[in-house]
């Protein structure tokens, strides 16, 4: 198991290296201009001097090279200075964004609490709502949960977050006016009150997310428990006279996971890429809203970065739910 | 229409003032607490000189101020000096040459530190380093040097004489840095000083307690603001982000914020929005015009590209007959009230503000469609093979490419447009680009509006200030984008007229105040009636404020928060 989980992080090395390129001129060939959002009143010559003064007239492989040793050599550098209070980076140039012109770790590290709050507890949220239903709608199938179940889920996975967001917005804000409707990423919970506000603002975003995180996950759930539920060793263990619950609960369940736990694992990478149109509508402010102004401003450094440190996390959590394979499941052996 | 237009406005800058006076009241600073604004477009940075978007130089305006700025009404207003320099009280040279600026004695910067002229001299450096990348570099434009005789006095040279010699550290987007702060970031460091350019040292009524690029910053009142009295509120909540709907919701419906900056929304949103009570909506109107450019160049698709947009002259969009057609045939009244409504009038101009230089030669308010095919057949342009669409003479069909950039509103106007302009036998075929290519200037794109590979395209333009001169040199004829110059250049018309060119020479020379406003005036209507654009709508910008908020004056000439020290609570809501 080490050896195969030593070549597989080896042979992640060129994979990342080759994705880093790949976005690169994706990123270079893609139409846009930092200078793009610019007022019309500033002039095209001063325009082109901001430019250069952002290193665009270098050629892209100048520039390509130069993101990659900010990337894995003056970063990691900063972070070594920032822990044991050495010097090694001395004053480096570190990777800065277009738009705001400070260090693009900075800014990802300022959003990442947000995000992690949000978008990270409508992901917990989602999931522990969506496994008992996922195991009560295959074990009683058809039965009116079992109906009511697929509902929910069709509208979760049907219902964009647009809609859905705007709607709770209408109601819990503008008709009712019980939740605030704009998230305030300076709260700091400190006692009771200020833990009840974060409450507040945290619930509707969560919850339109996990709506949707529920109606996946539980339709994978479903599947995999009916699956197993026919399988020969479940008829074996109700013979042995095991208790319905042990058979669900012990049996079932443990091979059901399987995949499910797969699935779970990849979707933890879309956590740290935030929530595009969540964190918009609720004004969460997080890596999701990060990515796309960076991607209306051209931003390119920010969006090179975000986007790799994504596929970094896409290629980690493969090697895991990989792992967790060998782990869960007796039969696979990787050595 | 105009002169109702004139009594109305009359009539409610004589309301506002009352409500003023009658809302007016003194006190201590901060005693009003917290005001929340909220600005859609969120700012990143707040060095106005390292970012030309107005979220940023207007976020920036809180915090650090110019020499002197634009009032509501557009005039200049002093600033952190004493008077307005000006050649009858001895503050511009006779020569035009130079102006001195004599800075109000006691001023400090939010350190405590006193407020100098190198501070003013620093800011020049600062921008004009070669390598900086400053994106307020126009406004230094033909200055030769910023001389500093003692610590209150600054005068800038320019080397040739300056009738408008108001760029330099006049207006939001030339304010002045503290030279202490900044003077390890000249050139190629400025982009490293992180710290500095999120919380500059400013002489504004707030400084910053934090700031969130793209998301949020936190402001407090300036304890060493000049004003003791002032600003009226203890702390700022800066937020950035979401959309502009939501922004106005924030406002008008849920009471949230207390301000929300520019909500370019349908007028039917803005109305159902109001329903909720909580806020009014604001409109101001700059020179800002949605119009037409006419292309005067051939675009034809056969041409090569470095060709396209250089061979005149079009087959036939400059023949006077087309274009005036082509502008009688459309109901502008009906596009303000589809496209902008209270922030949206109607305009033959392509400068219609200020007021001074908005020319009243033509008109524009009544669509005119069996005129229009008056003028195109007595023109001579005929549908000779029944197919609805009209000939030139030289057998050309009258089909024609009409682009912008994607837009609700825009495309609106475009489906409108190419109706009525079919009800005249000119068949027009949309296309829209999305705007960070349309207006993204890469010199690769075919699809940018300065290489206007279409026969009319649609977008709308503005200027800084009040002075109109430099906007109206876009109409000059060496000005115009071509291959020769990497596509670089303001006349995206390609518009070119020798009188034109020789009208703007005087108006570079003329120093007098009325006369420049004839001029310009004289400009517009040459460039409007000789083909060069049709102008649609003039735009106003349109933000909403809480009602409990008082001593808002929508400023269009100038950041929208310029009078920020002078916002407080009303009465009820203390």
């Amino acid at each position: 198991m080490l050896n195969y989980t030593i070549r597989r992080l080896v042979l992640s090395i060129p994979t990342l290296l080759f994705i880093a390129l790949v976005i690169f001129l994706l990123l270079e060939l893609a139409p846009g201009d930092p200078m793009g959002q610019m007022p019309l009143t500033i002039p095209d010559d001063v325009k082109q001097r901001m430019r250069e003064a952002l290193g665009l007239g270098e050629p892209w492989y100048t520039r390509f090279y130069l993101w990659l040793y900010q990337f894995f050599v003056v970063e990691p550098q900063y972070w070594i200075d920032g822990a044991f209070g050495t010097n090694f980076a001395d004053g480096a140039q570190r990777i800065i964004s277009f738009q705001s012109r400070s260090p693009v770790f900075d800014t990802i590290a300022e959003r990442l609490p947000q995000t992690l709050w949000v978008v990270g507890m409508s992901y917990v949220v989602g999931v522990a709502i969506a496994l008992p239903i996922g195991i009560i709608s295959a074990y009683k199938q058809y039965s009116v949960f079992d109906q009511a179940g697929t509902f929910v889920s069709m509208i979760g996975f049907s219902v964009p977050p647009f809609f859905s967001g705007v709607l709770v917005i209408v109601i819990f804000s503008v008709q009712l006016g019980w939740l605030p409707s704009i998230y305030d990423t300076t709260h700091e919970v400190v006692d009771w009150e200020t833990f009840k506000f974060q409450l507040q603002q945290m619930i509707m975003p969560v919850m339109v997310l996990a709506l949707q995180t529920t109606a996946q996950v539980s339709r994978y759930m479903r599947a995999s428990m009916l699956d197993n539920l026919g399988q020969d060793y479940v008829r074996t263990a109700r013979a042995k006279g095991l208790t319905e619950s042990v058979v669900v609960m012990r049996h079932v369940l443990r091979n059901s996971m399987i995949p499910v736990v797969t699935v779970i694992a990849l979707g933890i990478p879309s956590i740290f890429g935030g929530a595009i149109i969540t964190e918009q509508v609720f004004k969460v402010n997080g890596l999701g809203q990060l990515l796309i102004i960076a991607l209306q401003g051209s931003d390119i450094p920010m969006v090179m970065t975000i986007t790799f440190l994504l596929a970094v996390l896409i290629v980690m959590m493969n090697l895991i739910a990989d792992i967790l394979y060998g782990v869960l499941d007796p039969r696979i052996r990787y050595d | 229409m105009k002169l109702k237009t004139a009594l109305m406005g009359a009539v409610a800058t004589f309301a506002v003032a009352q409500m003023a006076y009658a809302d007016a009241h003194e006190g201590e600073r901060g005693r009003d607490g917290e005001v929340n604004i909220i600005y859609w477009q969120a700012p990143s940075i707040l060095n106005p000189f390292l970012s030309g978007g107005t979220k940023d130089i207007e976020a920036a305006s809180l915090i650090i101020e110019p020499l002197a700025r634009y009032n509501s009404s557009g005039e200049l207003t002093p600033w952190l000096v004493e008077e307005i320099p000006t050649v009858a009280n001895g503050g511009v040279s006779e020569d035009l040459t130079s102006i001195t600026w004599n800075i109000t004695p006691g001023l400090t910067w939010s350190d405590g530190t006193p407020f100098t002229s190198r501070d003013v001299q620093f800011t020049y450096e600062y921008c004009t380093d070669p390598e900086a990348g400053c994106a307020q570099l126009t406004k230094f434009d033909g200055v030769s040097s910023v001389e500093t005789p003692d610590d209150l006095t600054v005068v800038v040279n320019f080397d040739s004489p300056t009738p408008f010699p108001y760029g330099p550290f006049v207006g939001g987007e030339s304010p002045i840095i503290q030279a202490a702060q900044f003077s390890e970031c000249m050139g190629a460091r400025a982009p490293e000083c992180t710290d500095e350019n999120f919380g500059p040292i400013g002489t504004g009524p707030f400084v910053v307690t934090e700031f969130r690029t793209n998301d949020v910053i936190q402001l407090e009142a300036n304890e060493n603001y000049r004003d003791p009295n002032k600003p009226a509120f203890q702390s700022v909540t800066f937020k950035g982000g979401g959309d502009a709907t939501a922004a106005g919701r924030a406002v008008m419906e849920t009471g949230e914020f207390d301000y929300a900056w520019n909500l370019q929304l349908a007028p039917d949103v803005i109305a159902s929005m109001e329903e909720g009570g909580l806020g009014t909506p604001v409109a101001g109107f700059g020179p800002l015009v949605e119009r037409i450019m006419l292309n005067n160049t051939n675009p034809d698709p056969s041409l090569s590209a470095e060709e396209r947009a250089v061979i005149k002259p079009h087959p036939f969009l400059g023949d006077p007959a087309v274009y005036n057609a082509m502008s009688m045939a459309i109901d502008r009244p009906l596009l303000v009230e589809v496209g902008y409504g209270q922030a949206g009038k109607v305009t033959c101009n392509w400068v219609p503000a200020p007021a001074a230089v908005n020319s009243d030669t033509m008109t524009c308010d009544t669509q005119d469609i069996a005129g229009a095919n008056a003028m195109l057949d007595e023109a001579g342009y005929m549908d000779t093979d029944g197919d609805g669409i009209r000939e030139t003479p030289d057998g050309v069909p009258m089909e024609i490419l009409y682009q912008t950039s994607t837009n609700a509103v825009r495309q609106d106007f475009q489906a409108l447009i190419k109706e009525w302009w079919s009800e005249i036998g000119i068949e027009a075929e949309l296309r829209n680009v999305d705007s960070s290519v349309f207006f993204g200037g890469d010199p690769g794109s075919p699809d940018t509006f300065q290489k206007f590979y279409a026969d009319v395209q649609m977008y709308a333009n503005t200027f800084n200030g009040t002075d109109p001169q430099a906007y109206l040199g876009n109409g000059l004829c060496d000005k115009a984008p071509s291959p020769a110059t990497q596509w670089q250049g303001e006349n995206i018309s390609r518009f070119c007229m020798e009188e034109y060119d020789a009208l703007h020479a005087e108006l570079t020379q003329t120093a007098d105040a009325a006369e420049r406003a004839e001029i310009a005036k004289q400009l517009n209507d040459m460039m409007v009636m000789n083909g060069g654009m049709i102008p649609l709508v003039h735009r106003g910008r349109l933000s909403a404020h809480a009602n409990s908020l008082g001593g808002i004056d929508l400023n269009v000439w100038d950041s929208e928060l310029w009078n920020i020290a002078d916002w407080y609570r009303t009465g009820e809501n203390r």
